[in-house]
């Protein structure tokens, strides 16, 4: 290739014989951008474009990642999402509001019981209810035992980024016991649309709860075997210090949220600063560090989940008796066992299930809660006829993704499986 | 909570100079309605003196209507007083544009981005405005109200039953 060309020229030039398409070639543009020159003549000292994934193992599902090369050392990284793209808000749009519930599993789909519980509050408000304080206190243990499970997952997978193979099993046992729970919680161990508008689907049974009891008393034995796996190792420790920081400013101004921004010294939570459900009535703590590397996002994870343990401990004394629907009997579903022996439940359980529920038009409401990856929203405008007119998801992964050209910089080419497990990014929430 | 908000609307009242400004209660948290004009002005305001240093999401909406379609809604989120605010923008039915937020927040760029690409808001002066989820050869944006959920021209077509 003739040294003469310019990099306007050469793209223009090798686009007919190698059939860059315009997405690509947009790519291309976009690293030149990010104060970096790309050359294209392809001596061995010059920066390389490298692609990696969607079929990337260490890329935690379908993210693509476009990294220039200095060496071996990251000058710009352009992430490309979308191989996920469901387009869940525009089958929102044409779906009453209980038929969108089993769609937010797939969402952040290591923590589905989370998003269930996000996406009923919001609509709750919308028609202006509230669940009894029984639902709300089972809510609160959704969330966190979604919060575990999800850490487990996160906590192996990123030990297994960096070469610790057998974190990912001890974890993935722990979290195995959780699923089991949600099992006989919701009937269902993975995707498990738990909530109704107004309550819940089941009541928590007795053995749901003595179940959780014996898995919590033999836990914090487990997750400290796992971490003294890794946590005095010196690879893992060498791999992950000082390794994808981030200052706080930068960290705030991306909009990160959750253990990332956490980790770079902000004490951001929703359950302190907005707090829904029960949680103004729990007593934890919430932990930060500063130093905002990916370990300073490993300890501050491993320390949410010492807290989450604190939270389901008081969880369990302080569940109350009751009901868990709301006796709302226009708005919540009723009881399956009443609609085949009770004409209004019959009618009733008819009215909801084929004409939705039914907010006022024009109605608005937001509401956020603090997942396991951060803030996760949901904006609804209703339009009257039991449809949302619009559902905007506000994803956590998303948004921390796109801190991912900031933290890449600098780093080694073996540091950019670390930096992505650090961030812990799920693409089904991130791509909608 | 209440009180920021008075003083938001105090900072913003027409004897500041500010027209067109309007507080809405439509939604359970304060709305604030800016003229696109002013849009970058307001929100440097509210991030250096109210000190909203996180703009968290950004939906757009398409009302459909006539005149003003589209709308861009700014979730604001503050750090220090741990309050909420959304901010919101009308915008042309035909061309619909306004000016990026990216040079006030660095979130800006995905979010934008995103509403570009499913809603074809366009981010004036934004320094990357690709599409995020689909191909860049596509020609529609899926999340307006005209665009259908099956049956598009030129899509694959589905089988006769």
């Amino acid at each position: 290739m003739s040294l003469e060309l310019t990099k306007e020229e050469y793209i223009e030039e090798t686009k007919e014989e190698s059939h860059i398409s315009l997405g690509q070639e947009k790519i291309l543009r976009a690293l030149e951008s990010d104060d970096v020159r790309v050359h294209f003549e392809g001596s061995l000292d010059n920066q390389l474009v490298l692609n990696m994934g969607p079929q990337h193992p260490a890329t935690h599902g379908v993210l693509q990642l476009v990294v220039s090369l200095d060496g071996e050392s990251v000058v710009g990284t352009v992430p490309v999402l979308g191989y996920l793209h469901r387009g869940y808000e525009k089958l929102a749009e044409n779906m009453t509001f209980h038929e969108f519930i089993p769609h937010t599993d797939r969402l952040d789909y290591l923590s589905p019981l989370a998003n269930n519980v996000g996406y009923v509050l919001a609509i709750e408000k919308l028609l202006k209810i509230e669940a009894t304080p029984r639902a709300q206190w089972i809510r609160t243990m959704c969330c966190e035992m979604a919060r575990l499970a999800s850490h487990l997952v996160w906590m192996g997978s990123m030990a297994m980024d960096v070469g610790a193979l057998t974190v990912f099993l001890w974890t993935f046992t722990e979290r195995e016991k959780i699923l089991d729970i949600l099992d006989i919680l919701a009937g269902v161990r993975f995707t498990t649309s738990y909530t109704r508008i107004g309550g819940l689907a089941l009541d928590m049974s007795d053995e749901c709860k003595a179940r959780l009891v014996a898995f919590l008393d033999q836990f914090i034995p487990k997750l400290e075997d796992a971490r003294n796996l890794i946590e005095r190792n010196k690879i893992f420790i060498n791999r992950c210090e000082g390794v994808g920081y981030i200052s706080k400013e930068n960290a705030i101004s991306l909009g990160m949220t959750g253990p990332n921004l956490r980790a770079a010294g902000v004490p951001n939570d929703l359950r302190i600063d907005d707090p829904y459900l029960k949680y103004p009535e729990l007593d934890f703590n919430v932990p930060t560090a500063t130093e905002s590397d990916v370990l300073a996002r490993y300890y501050v994870r491993v320390r949410e989940m010492y807290e989450t343990y604190k939270i389901l401990r008081q969880c369990i004394e302080k569940l109350p008796q009751g009901p868990i629907n709301t006796p709302d009997a226009k708005q919540v579903l009723p009881d399956k066992g009443e609609v085949y022996s009770k004409m209004e439940e019959l009618i009733h359980d008819f009215m909801i299930v084929n004409f939705g529920n039914t907010p006022e038009k024009g109605v608005e409401a937001y509401q956020a809660i603090e997942a396991s990856k951060g803030e996760l929203g949901f904006y609804a405008i209703s339009d009257g006829k039991g449809y949302p007119f619009r559902l905007k998801i506000r994803s956590p992964s998303f948004v921390n993704l796109s801190a991912l050209p900031t933290l890449m910089k600098g780093a080694m080419i073996s540091d950019i499986v670390a930096i992505i497990g650090s961030i812990d990014p799920v693409m089904g929430e991130a791509d909608k | 909570m209440a009180e920021l908000t008075e003083q938001i609307k105090n900072k913003l009242s027409e004897s500041n100079g500010f027209t067109g400004v309007v507080f809405s209660e439509n939604i359970n948290y304060p709305m604030i309605e800016v003229p696109k004009e002013r849009l970058v002005e307001i929100a440097t305001i509210l991030r250096d003196e109210f000190k909203f240093e996180q703009l968290r999401d950004i939906v757009s909406v398409d009302r459909f209507t006539k005149n003003e379609r589209f709308e861009s809604i700014y979730n604001l989120y503050s750090l220090t007083n741990k309050t909420r605010v959304f901010l919101k923008v009308k915008l042309d039915s035909k061309k619909p544009e306004v000016e990026s937020l990216y040079p006030v927040w660095q979130s800006a760029n995905w979010a934008e981005r995103e509403a570009y690409d499913m809603m074809g808001i366009v981010y004036l002066n934004h320094p990357d405005l690709r599409r995020m989820y689909m191909m860049e050869e596509y020609e529609y944006h899926p999340l307006r109200k005209d665009y259908p959920l099956m049956g598009l021209p030129g899509a694959v077509t589905l089988p006769k039953k």
